[in-house]
């Protein structure tokens, strides 16, 4: 039908000119030994098998491995205590509750990248306030003892506190969402039948929650694996590239460095991943789930 | 629920308070520190939480004066207010033929614009910067407002898609059937009742355009062109030296804009993030 037609070209043109050839485009160079400004030639799966060799490569793929798994769960854990926390303040009406939600949300709203300035000035460790507290606390006795950003442990933990703290309030208020439309007659009648506060969590919100929580589990998986603005702005990689995402190392190679072919492959490692992801989660948008 | 029982308030205002101060710190931080003085805030011996002598406007004065931060507020505006235009009009068209005209490809197209939302900046930026130079925009703020409807349309579309969904057939079938024009129908019938969902998709695109940050480190390199997050960041970190007063003011305007707008609609965000998510 032509309107039909006419009407979903601006948005296949769109597609095809700024998706659909640069995905081509990145075939061709990850196949290739280009470097900026040299279209270089085909050299079939070459840049790959030299990635996997290659040791700050392994240590960006382990980090992506290790940060996105980590990161993940504690969203899912800190962002489902909170959602409970908010779902009991909201059915007792509590004042106050509507504000706190929105109060919660901030993190996920403001722009990453400055929010992300503001940990790594609250990381530094001489004049700024986590070792200040620590010292304060008894836990170190000197704030020259943790130097957040300086050393590769301590620094892979720090871009991981950033990303878990971003991302509590995308799960939270999801998951509210989802702990919201259970029906109430379902715990009373567990509450009659002498069902406890945990056997109802268990057997009533987990399993009802599953549709939503395999969503945002999944979406979050796609926004954790791919993550660049958090190790960027907190460590642009460092030190001594040992906080690299395959994110930041595809920056770090591809145009700082100039070997865009070699980068372009070091990005589209992320793609067998997502595409896991993406087929989870098509699947589950087709699925009915039924109470 | 978990604790339904609890009939004490108190206990649930004792369960959120730690989520509140952790989540909320930060932010405190950042505006505490952006209106200390520097003498201050390099000083080992005050207490960090508050204000020993009088706070100041001397980091804001800063950054208006000596750096070119209204310019890339003002690029940033300039951006994320174009590409969500252009944004939001290709995907009222396009999600209204997905939602209601019957063509063939249609389904195909919808699976594969749901895919096209799930592809992260950061798998294509290298290609994308090629096409940008290609297109002879590299190192301009319209490579962003080119570039940004790619994760904004796919996003809206899909958003636009549901809601367009949700009205009833009949309101434009007796328009259509009056010899209203498919186009005349969408615009005089279905947008003044879609108008929440157009409001949400609109929002939503803004922030995202307003935050989006490795497309505009990436294609944009001239202070004159830069955008918000990446003049912070790359323009006050000069070598070793931290300009701390000045980046954390800097963060606090940056994101002034955005919380203020969420506040005032606050439901919509809501209701779209988790029908976003969630559909």
């Amino acid at each position: 039908m032509a309107t039909a037609y006419a009407f979903v070209a601006p948005a296949v043109v769109l597609l095809l000119v700024l998706v659909g050839y640069p995905f081509l485009l990145a075939l061709y160079l990850a196949t290739s030994d280009a470097v900026i400004g040299d279209m270089g030639r085909f050299v079939g799966l070459g840049q790959f098998a030299r990635l996997i060799h290659q040791e700050i490569f392994q240590q960006a793929l382990k980090n992506t491995a290790i940060y996105t798994t980590t990161a993940v769960v504690a969203k899912v854990v800190l962002g489902m205590a909170l959602a409970l926390v908010l779902a009991g303040l909201g059915r007792h009406r509590l004042p106050g509750s509507r504000l706190i939600r929105a109060a919660i949300l901030l993190p996920w709203i403001v722009p990453t990248a400055l929010s992300t300035v503001a940990w790594k000035w609250m990381f530094e460790p001489q004049f700024s306030v986590i070792n200040w507290v620590l010292v304060r606390l008894g836990a170190i006795a000197y704030v020259s003892d943790l130097q957040w950003l300086g050393e590769a442990h301590l620094a892979r933990v720090a871009v991981i506190i950033v990303n878990v703290w971003r991302g509590i309030p995308f799960f939270a208020i999801n998951l509210l969402a989802g702990l919201l439309s259970i029906p109430d007659e379902l715990y009373e009648a567990a509450e009659t039948d002498g069902a406890n506060v945990f056997t109802r969590f268990w057997l009533i919100t987990v399993p009802l929650l599953r549709p939503v929580l395999a969503t945002v589990v999944l979406f979050s998986l796609i926004m954790t694996i791919s993550d660049f603005n958090i190790v960027y702005v907190l460590t642009r990689g460092g030190p001594i590239n040992s906080t690299h995402l395959l994110a930041t190392l595809a920056h770090q190679t591809g145009l700082i460095t100039g070997e865009i072919g070699r980068g372009a492959a070091t990005s589209l490692f992320m793609l067998p991943f997502l595409m896991v992801i993406v087929f989870y989660q098509m699947r589950l948008m087709r699925r009915k789930w039924e109470w | 629920m978990v604790g339904r029982q609890a009939r004490r308030p108190a206990a649930y205002y004792l369960a959120v308070l730690p989520f509140v101060v952790l989540l909320l710190f930060p932010f405190y931080w950042m505006v505490v520190t952006s209106l200390k003085q520097n003498a201050e805030l390099y000083d080992l011996k005050a207490i960090p939480f508050w204000f020993r002598s009088s706070p100041t406007l001397e980091h804001y004065r800063f950054l208006f004066e000596r750096t070119a931060f209204a310019t890339w507020m003002v690029n940033t505006a300039v951006v994320a207010v174009l590409s969500t235009a252009i944004a939001v009009v290709i995907s009222i068209l396009a999600g209204y033929a997905l939602a209601r005209l019957r063509f063939r490809g249609g389904e195909t197209l919808g699976g594969v614009i749901f895919a096209v939302y799930l592809v992260p900046t950061t798998l294509l930026f290298i290609p994308l910067s090629q096409v940008i130079r290609i297109l002879n925009l590299g190192d301009t703020r319209w490579s962003l407002v080119v570039s940004y409807p790619t994760f904004l349309v796919p996003f809206a579309t899909w958003l636009l898609m549901s809601y367009f969904r949700t009205i009833p057939k009949e309101l434009e079938e007796s328009a259509l059937i009056d010899g209203c024009s498919y186009l005349g129908a969408l615009i005089r019938i279905i947008l003044p009742t879609a108008i929440p969902g157009v409001l949400t998709a609109t929002l939503f695109a803004f922030t995202l355009s307003w935050n989006e940050f490795i497309y505009a480190v990436t294609f944009v390199s001239s202070t004159a062109q830069k955008t918000l997050g990446p003049g912070v960041v790359t323009e006050l970190i000069r070598g070793d030296v931290y300009y701390w007063g000045e980046l954390m003011a800097g963060a606090v305007l940056g994101s002034v804009p955005i919380a203020v707008i969420y506040a005032f609609l606050l439901d919509y965000y809501i209701s779209g993030l988790t029908a976003g998510a969630i559909k």
